[in-house]
């Protein structure tokens, strides 16, 4: 469990870390449609810097996002491969069947391989430097205009609240149970699969049963506090734009304009 | 069966930037058949202490000797199992661990487990289920339909069931009234007395110390701090309280009556120990029971 | 003093137990600035009555009384004006924590009541300074000890400015530093703001603290009486669901070994000026 990076939260203090997490959102976002717009490897170098910026700016180790990128690793090769082994054009080096290897293949893989490598440190980049109390915060935020629609903004903002609460709890209550299973004789991940499946009963049963009894006591104290729903309720934690958030912005929309003169 | 620390330290998640040293330099021995009561404030290391005694976890460093098995930092997880077996282990709120159909079904699972057969574990529940003061009838219902108390129990059972030589204890009666907490403490004595079980007992009630334990383990900061007998690890009443540790209540009361002149040899620990010590220094109107 | 809760004749029957109700024509009365406990072994009817003042049950047209709150009969109409004058603690500190952090936790019960934002800011500092928990506020709750998350549950409690706390066994599930640690808070509360506090209780020493106890026993009041009156029963509190008080302990052993013990309930104080005027006399 915890060798996965991506969603984990690294305390800090950066610009990086202060942004407000609307913006850094809806910019994640908006990096992964302006990375289309590269073609070139001035482009490419460009986006490049500017993320590599952004990493140093947030002073978390660089080893976080390499480690970001290793879960998908196998993903990102295949895609790779298979434009380099598909793609005409240019100088030829090798062909065998419709398998080619051409100097546009090449280039295309490693633009592409560019491409995954980029998104995946920009999103590790949000999610690094971002409590995901923020992020919940932020998406509740940007949904408020479907309250038109009578989506639920408000519970759901605060379903993902208590839920992102309960994790470290809920998986505290793992280990205890896996452990206490395991005193009675369970050998959880060996032997064959059906065995495999059926030492998880042990453990899935009571976390079951316990989170039911977790959310029946939660409801009873939320109502003793008062919880009537989301109408007239007013909010502990605002958000708020400042100028810091405004010149990221301008950073992006410089970057969007040198990737369209680039082009 | 003993059980061994040599030189034990454990850390949590080593290697990682979220490592934390949880015990150092940990050198004890748990007698065979005695009753060892393990104390601590929280976050001291107990916990962690007694998941080194089946080997649920394995020391960072040095040796843990269980019986006739050695556990090393470079032990194979497999074949612990009959560690397992001989070490049952009942953690904090154990009715969490429940999950079977039937009461009869939960406490045969550890059993089957170990190579059981059904016949022989389910006529095991129904030896268990009276041992720890329920009713057979109870045998076929749903353990999700039992009040706190009486699931505990279930789940003390299921741990009897395996034939444990030693029995670990974490705090098994937190959260249980007056009423609960005696029985099920008076069933661990009992097992203790009559089957000859080993029992290590994780405790703050330092009155069940007082009354129960032949061996104190004084954790802190993940060291052993002091180890004795009650008697012995007691006496201090001034080096207990500055460990945040709890003080029998005997203890604390005889403490106030030194204070206004009365004397005792040794500090008693128990209400009984107490009165004994008194009554030579009391006009008693009447003999008592004890003397006639 | 005027009485702030009055219960009459009250009965409940959860809708699944077909058997026996879980309270039984329950008639009692807590008065304004009181520390009331009740006691009962478990499935006594204690939570359920806890329950029941803060409307917190399913009703049930079999189920008949009334409660009283601060004048206010509990209705439909009056169940959240009512709320907002009970503050409760329950049991288990994990499940009643809402907030992802500390302050985001006592500002909860502010939200749903739609206090402006700068109120809320000043009643959440204060409170948490109330249970000195300040320097805690940015924590999450998997970083705090069960006595902290309790204390922060108190914390929201104050910032609601109720009139009344209720404990349901808030420390049962505590180590003795964090029982200690809460119930010093409560005490505070009580003597200090004159909240009145109804803590449902298996601890001596959380009894011992209380102005008056009510003993439940298979949902009926059994006894009233101050603690003196009730602790006087020596062993036979153990059956009421209750720790029996060191003196009382002291007592019965030194009965044993034929000493002849003064009847009435003792303090430890009170046992050891007995004992060392008993030795005087030698």
């Amino acid at each position: 469990m915890n060798k996965l990076i991506f969603g984990r939260y690294i305390p800090g203090d950066s610009f990086i870390h202060r942004l407000d997490p609307r913006g850094k959102l809806l910019l994640s976002f908006y990096f992964i449609g302006i990375i289309f717009l590269a073609h070139n490897w001035q482009s490419y170098l460009l986006l490049f810097l500017f993320t590599m910026f952004a990493v140093l700016m947030s002073r978390v180790n660089l080893g976080f996002f390499i480690r970001g990128v290793r879960p998908l690793i196998w993903l990102i090769l295949f895609t790779v491969i298979l434009q380099i082994f598909f793609t005409r054009g240019g100088h030829l080096y090798w062909h065998w069947g419709p398998l080619v290897v051409s100097q546009y293949g090449l280039v295309n893989g490693g633009y592409i391989f560019m491409r995954f490598v980029l998104i995946i440190f920009m999103s590790t980049l949000l999610t690094l430097t971002t409590p995901p109390l923020q992020l919940s915060d932020a998406i509740e935020s940007i949904l408020k205009p479907f309250k038109v629609f009578h989506l639920p903004v408000y519970e759901i903002a605060l379903m993902i609240s208590i839920a992102l609460r309960f994790v470290p709890t809920l998986m505290d209550e793992t280990e205890k149970i896996m452990n206490a299973q395991r005193a009675r004789g369970v050998d959880f991940g060996s032997g064959s699969l059906s065995q495999k499946m059926r030492a998880i009963i042990p453990l899935l049963i009571p976390l079951f049963v316990n989170s039911f009894n977790r959310a029946e006591d939660l409801a009873t104290a939320m109502e003793a506090r008062g919880y009537q729903g989301g109408e007239g309720r007013t909010k502990y934690r605002v958000l708020t734009w400042k100028g810091q958030d405004t010149l990221a912005v301008a950073a992006f929309a410089v970057i969007t304009g040198l990737l369209i003169w680039l082009r | 069966m003993d059980i061994t620390f040599k030189d034990v330290a454990f850390t949590y998640q080593a290697g990682s930037p979220f490592a934390s040293d949880a015990l150092t330099d940990i050198n004890l021995t748990i007698h065979d058949q005695a009753f060892t009561a393990i104390i601590g404030h929280t976050g001291s290391g107990k916990s962690t202490l007694v998941q080194h005694l089946n080997a649920l976890l394995k020391p960072s460093a040095g040796t843990v000797t269980i019986g006739e098995r050695v556990i090393t930092p470079e032990t194979d997880n497999k074949n612990l199992k009959p560690i397992r077996q001989k070490v049952g282990m009942v953690f904090q709120f154990p009715e969490n661990q429940l999950f079977e159909e039937t009461v009869a079904k939960d406490i045969a699972f550890g059993p089957m487990n170990f190579g059981v057969s059904e016949a022989d574990a389910l006529q095991r529940a129904t030896e268990m289920v009276q041992l720890v003061g329920l009713d057979t009838q109870y045998l076929e219902r749903s353990p999700f339909d039992l009040s706190g108390g009486q699931m505990r129990r279930v789940a003390i059972a299921g741990v009897l069931a395996m034939k444990p030589e030693v029995l670990i204890l974490d705090e098994p009666t937190a959260g249980l009234d007056p009423v609960g907490r005696r029985e099920i403490l008076g069933m661990v004595e009992r097992l203790h007395r009559e089957q000859h079980l080993t029992v290590v007992l994780i405790t703050h009630l330092m009155e069940d110390v007082a009354a129960y334990a032949d061996q104190v383990v004084v954790m802190d900061r993940g060291q052993v701090a002091k180890t004795g007998t009650p008697q012995a690890v007691f006496q201090d009443v001034a080096w207990l309280q500055s460990h945040q540790l709890g003080v029998p209540e005997t203890a604390l009361f005889a403490e106030k009556l030194k204070q206004r002149g009365f004397q005792f040899e040794q500090l008693p620990l128990t209400e009984a120990a107490l009165a004994a010590a008194l009554a030579p220094q009391l006009p008693l109107t009447k003999r008592g029971a004890t003397d006639e | 003093m005027a009485n702030i809760i009055e219960v009459t004749d009250l009965s409940y029957h959860y809708p699944q137990m077909e058997q026996r109700p879980a309270l039984q024509h329950v008639n009692f009365t807590v008065q304004a600035g009181e520390w009331l406990a009740i006691i009962g072994h478990n499935g006594s009817g204690k939570s359920t009555l806890a329950k029941s003042l803060d409307g917190l049950l399913t009703p049930d047209p079999q189920n008949k009384g009334e409660i009283k709150v601060a004048g206010l009969t509990l209705t439909d109409e009056t169940v959240w004006q009512i709320r907002a004058k009970i503050g409760m603690v329950f049991q288990n500190p994990d499940n009643q924590f809402v907030g992802a952090t500390v302050e985001d936790d006592v500002a909860f019960g502010l939200e749903n009541r739609g206090v402006p934002r700068p109120e809320m800011q000043e009643r959440v500092h204060a409170a948490l300074k109330r249970v000195r928990m300040t320097e805690f506020a940015d924590r999450e709750p998997a970083r705090l000890s069960g006595g902290q998350k309790q204390r922060v549950a108190i914390a929201g409690i104050i910032a609601q400015r109720p009139d009344i706390i209720i404990l349901d066994e808030s420390t049962s599930m505590l180590d003795p530093k964090g029982r200690a640690e809460v119930l010093a808070t409560v005490r505070q509360l009580n003597q200090e703001d004159h909240l009145t506090v109804i803590s449902i209780t298996h601890d001596i020493d959380e009894a011992a603290q209380a102005n008056r106890i009510v003993v439940l026993d298979d949902g009926q009041v059994k006894e009233t009486g101050t603690p003196a009156e009730i602790f006087a029963y020596g062993e036979r509190l153990i059956e009421m669901g209750l720790d029996v008080p060191y003196a009382e302990r002291l007592k019965t052993a030194l009965r044993q070994v034929g000493a002849d013990v003064p009847k009435q309930y003792l303090t430890e104080e009170g046992m050891a000026d007995w004992l060392w005027t008993s030795h005087s006399k030698m």
